[in-house]
């Protein structure tokens, strides 16, 4: 069967809304969240009309329900990505949550003079907690330079890799270009010197699945709400060892075997890093969402995308005085671009106007901003719901933005 | 005699009542920011940023006999047409005429359900530093 946008996205209630101006909303911003299919949606009210109640506890009927459902939900997400056990799959609040986790673990075992690598390309939120951890415990923070075409230099991160490396944190994919790293390369030259290696994956999963056992990756973290599923869930995979090895994020109940007030032993994974009531209508809608991703398929996925990424590329470099940055053949359906002398902000409020939504500033990846000295950046990331149309509709949108600008 | 707060309120109120659509709206803000008066380079500095705006933002005042004079700058062009007005409005005013001045002209314009809310945040963060201004400045003056 091929690929079906117009049956697509009858999925999507949403995108049948009229905004103001009595515009038809054109939903590019998919790499800021993407929205929910009705089969998500339905999941998720069955969840509190039919089955809502606390997990692993208790004896009860629903309580039951309840627990299969949220544990047949770490099964998808286990075999998306073909990790090797359920319990290395570790639910979170999202990507950010995730990365916090092995931060602040590692935070509590690195040494004064360890090296942690990070690269040019990283949201804050994979910037940030290493800077915590490396403040804690007197490791520093080298970083992977990038790229004018916006890739990452891996010739300068081979050249940082030594016997002091012991973590390198680097995403799948770029938020803020789309750029798709070399993570295969990257793990395996990690590997050579016996570091760690974790890919946030939170750009990536909506268009591309991980293998986390052929990467042989050793965290790979992503949130479901990219994919199609809810906000604030997301997952951590780790490798067991791992995983035993650093410390609880969080302490309460669901985390603990035995707890007395001289010694209180933690739970087995994934329990220990899962403490309190954890977001179960998330979760199981997060494997719902997994499921629905799938049954679109992402080589179809993929290349629908592609054609997208092909078609806006070529509209929006007809426009003279625009630049997109990090263009480059390696990417997801994402263009990072500006209008000579013009402020992205500007840029975005005019297509706001025109019912197009994007995404403009720095996408909390400053220093790629810094890197090119501009403030920021319009940012259109395409979906596999986006049409053709509504391509043409951001490009007529960003001429007349232009006109209106200049 | 200069015009009260609340007459170039009223004034800059039926100038929008009379466009049709937000492209006009636009085009408008677009202009008033292109005439908004430059800025000393000088007060472009950290003193003189507001937080909580997605363009950068500065504000300048100084006192004139006994009166208040803004200048203000901002990189992004629509956020110097919302400048543009709330310096026609509130400049060469006496401090305590614009702390007790009503602000709700920006809804009646139509103008706040067509910012972005990023925007509408700048904007509610430019008028607070104004009316931070006037305080000190009134402190200033009783002292």
């Amino acid at each position: 069967m091929g690929f079906d946008v117009t049956a697509i996205r009858k999925d999507f209630p949403i995108l049948g809304r009229t905004l103001k101006n009595g515009k038809p909303l054109v939903y590019l911003d998919n790499a800021a969240t993407s929205q929910t299919p009705q089969p998500v949606i339905d999941v998720i009210v069955d969840y509190y009309s039919r089955y809502n109640a606390n997990i692993h506890r208790g004896v009860h009927q629903l309580s039951q329900e309840a627990t299969d459902a949220y544990e047949q939900a770490r099964q998808k997400i286990q075999k998306h990505l073909n990790i090797a056990h359920a319990h290395e799959v570790i639910f979170t609040a999202g990507t950010t949550h995730s990365i916090n986790i092995v931060a602040a673990g590692f935070g509590q075992i690195l040494q004064p003079g360890d090296e942690l690598i990070v690269s040019a390309l990283e949201h804050h939120a994979n910037i940030v907690p290493w800077q915590m951890a490396c403040e804690r415990s007197g490791a520093v923070l080298r970083v992977i330079p990038m790229t004018p075409q916006g890739t990452l230099d891996l010739d300068a991160y081979e050249a940082l890799l030594n016997d002091r490396t012991r973590l390198v944190f680097v995403n799948h994919v770029s938020n803020a270009l789309g750029s798709i790293n070399d993570i295969e390369r990257i793990i395996h030259q990690a590997h050579a010197v016996r570091a760690a290696v974790l890919i946030d994956g939170a750009q990536a999963a909506p268009h591309l699945v991980a293998d986390v056992q052929a990467l042989d990756v050793d965290f790979y973290t992503l949130s479901a709400h990219k994919i199609c599923g809810p906000t604030g869930v997301g997952m951590l995979y780790g490798k067991e060892k791992w995983l035993n090895l650093l410390p609880p994020y969080q302490g309460g109940g669901e985390m603990i075997a035995t707890v007395s007030f001289e010694k209180t032993t933690y739970a087995d994974l994934p329990h220990k890093f899962e403490a309190g009531t954890p977001n179960i209508c998330g979760g199981i809608a997060f494997g719902a969402a997994v499921d629905y991703m799938n049954s679109i398929g992402f080589e179809q996925i993929a290349a629908y995308e592609h054609q997208l990424l092909l078609r806006a590329t070529e509209g929006l470099k007809s426009i003279e005085g625009l630049t997109i940055y990090g263009d480059h053949d390696h990417k997801t359906a994402v263009i990072s671009f500006n209008l000579a002398g013009v402020h992205p902000y500007d840029v975005g409020s005019i297509l706001d106007q025109l019912g197009i939504a994007v995404r403009t500033g720095h996408h909390c990846a400053q220093p790629i901003m810094t890197y090119y000295n501009i403030p920021g950046t319009v940012r259109a990331s395409f979906s596999f719901y986006n049409t053709f149309e509504e391509v043409d509709a951001l490009i007529a949108g960003v001429k007349k933005a232009q006109q209106m600008l200049c | 005699m200069s015009q009260t707060i609340a007459q170039l309120q009223e004034e800059i109120v039926e100038e929008f009542a009379f466009f049709e659509d937000w492209m006009q709206r636009y085009e408008h803000m677009i202009a008033l920011g292109r005439s908004l008066p430059e800025i000393d380079p000088v007060h472009k500095d950290d003193d003189h940023l507001i937080k909580g705006c997605q363009s950068k933002v500065w504000v300048h005042a100084a006192l004139e006999d006994d009166k208040l004079v803004f200048t203000a700058d901002s990189d992004a062009i629509i956020t110097r047409g919302i400048i543009a007005l709330l310096v026609r409005v509130f400049s060469h005013q006496k401090p305590a005429d614009i702390l007790e001045a009503p602000t709700d002209f920006i809804d009646e314009i139509g103008l706040k359900e067509h910012l972005s809310p990023t925007r509408a945040n700048g904007l509610v963060s430019m008028i607070k530093q104004i009316k931070l201004y006037a305080i000190a400045y009134q402190t200033q003056i009783k002292s």
